[in-house]
């Protein structure tokens, strides 16, 4: 058994928070400039050129890449080795706490929905625990902005509707979106399990790095295959026409009931932010 | 014309047409003479609202009280910023989804709001109130908070502390990029852009 102190939580989460707005990760930076190259409408490459310019003053002056510094997202994979000594939730929160005011972060957290007075520190985090076997604690934080996430949807397939509806779905929602999220979109699908797991698969497929494909060559081929339709769409970066409406498309599976086909998008703007760090 | 005038540099569609200026305040004939696809550049003083600030503003209107500033040839930025860290202006501070404005954004354009700068999809009843009151809809770059937050000069609340990020504020801002999506007469850039992009490619690879 190992002791993790909640303290140590805590300055992890704050540090992941202010890195993870600050400082858009390789992969997405990469695919970005790959679709900026391969764009040949003007305006759609123009749109790209400042993307680029964005995410790079951001990360050289240490200022958010977006306004939006989202809802703070945090997946643990807690060891069921551990032992944290202290509050884990409380111990996240202060973390979020921090960071959102070290970093100059925006506070973007209503106490509820209906009634909708700012809770001032963007706390509470939206907390997904996963319990993994070993003697660590992973933690990763992924502001998530809500441009993108309000163009999001979640249908219950029928099995009859198979790869075909899925498809359809797919792009509907992206067509749907259109130039709301932020495009160019990352697409997280999520199939299968529950009403409620396809949504959290969809949000975790926002997390696997762009340029690895499900492990699964049937479902990779799928991503491929996607991506190229919604790209054949010609909404383009900011929904000015072009060809990068999307920079990838991921898919996440898991078994599912014999009456259902659960199908969840979970939509991420250009700004696709994430850090995990190990405890 | 009068506060418009072009310098050298890429339209929206990529022809080699100028860059427009925008000065403030916002007048009817600057409106006019902007069209979908326009590239432009904004300077002059111009002020941030969005969700919770708009639903004040319209109930001021309904119950007959002044706004907290004049909205007669404004533009009001829909930006909720970040918070300016020391030596700062402001944070960063790019647009927010405009569609969320739509049911009250009518009312201000019918009180001579002039322009928006927001991104994304507007609804009918919006383009119908821009056209009838000869309103802009500019885009700015979602996403680019940093880059566009280099355009504010200064940055003071005007209405609504209590808000925080979704206070009114007043910026004074010099050369803020943006593209006019939506023009004085509807046409409109989300549905011209995408028609004109497709119709570069062959046949076969168009969804359309």
């Amino acid at each position: 058994m190992r002791t993790i102190k909640a303290g140590a939580v805590t300055e992890a989460v704050k540090k992941l928070c202010i890195e993870a707005n600050c400082d858009l990760p390789a992969d997405v930076r990469e695919a970005i400039r790959r679709c900026r190259q391969d764009e040949t409408f003007p305006i759609a490459r123009s749109v790209l050129e400042k993307i680029e310019e964005n995410y790079l003053i951001a990360a050289a002056e240490g200022v958010p890449i977006c306004q939006d510094t989202g809802l703070a997202c945090v997946f643990l994979r807690l060891g069921q080795d551990v032992h944290i000594e202290g509050d884990l939730r409380a111990a996240v929160d202060e973390g979020v706490r921090e960071g959102y005011r070290e970093g100059y972060l925006r506070k973007s957290c209503v106490a509820d929905p209906l009634r909708r007075v700012n809770t001032g520190d963007n706390t509470p985090a939206v907390i997904y625990y996963d319990i993994v076997p070993g003697d660590g604690l992973e933690i990763t934080v992924a502001p998530k902005g809500f441009g993108s996430e309000n163009m999001s949807q979640i249908k219950m397939l029928r099995p009859s509707d198979g790869l075909d509806g899925v498809r359809d779905f797919v792009l509907r929602v992206a067509e749907e979106a259109g130039p709301n999220p932020c495009p160019p979109i990352v697409v997280g699908v999520g199939l299968g399990g529950t009403f409620d797991k396809a949504a959290l698969l969809a949000k975790q497929a926002l997390l696997r790095p762009l340029d690895v494909r499900n492990a699964d060559p049937y479902y990779a081929e799928l991503e491929e295959e996607l991506l190229m339709k919604i790209n054949a769409l010609g909404i383009g970066p900011q929904g000015f026409g072009g060809r990068t409406t999307a920079l990838a498309v991921n898919i996440e599976v898991l078994p599912t009931h014999i009456a259902g086909l659960p199908c969840a998008v979970n939509i991420n703007c250009h700004v696709t932010r994430h850090r995990t760090a190990v405890l | 014309m009068e506060g418009l005038k072009k310098t050298p540099g890429k339209s929206a569609g990529g022809a080699a047409e100028g860059v427009k200026h925008v000065r403030l305040p916002f007048t009817k004939e600057q409106a006019l003479a902007l069209k979908s696809g326009d590239n432009v550049l904004i300077s002059g003083v111009i002020y941030t609202a969005r969700d919770a600030a708009h639903k004040r503003l319209v109930e001021l209107v309904q119950q007959g009280r002044p706004l907290p500033f004049d909205v007669r040839d404004a533009i009001i930025y829909y930006v909720g910023p970040a918070p300016a860290a020391p030596g700062r202006v402001i944070g960063s501070a790019g647009p927010t989804t405009s569609y969320r404005m739509d049911a009250y954004a009518p009312c201000l354009l019918d009180l001579g709001l002039r322009g928006m700068i927001g991104k994304g999809k507007r609804s009918a009843e919006v383009v119908e109130a821009m056209v009838r009151n000869k309103a802009v809809y500019f885009g700015a770059i979602g996403g680019a908070g940093a880059l566009l937050a280099r355009c504010v000069k200064s940055a003071e609340i005007v209405a609504y502390e209590d808000l925080g990020a979704e206070a009114i504020r007043r910026l004074e801002v010099e050369d803020l990029p943006a593209v006019v999506v939506i023009d004085c007469q509807g046409r409109n850039l989300y549905e011209e852009g995408r028609r004109q992009y497709l119709k570069t490619l062959p046949a076969a690879d168009s969804c359309l």
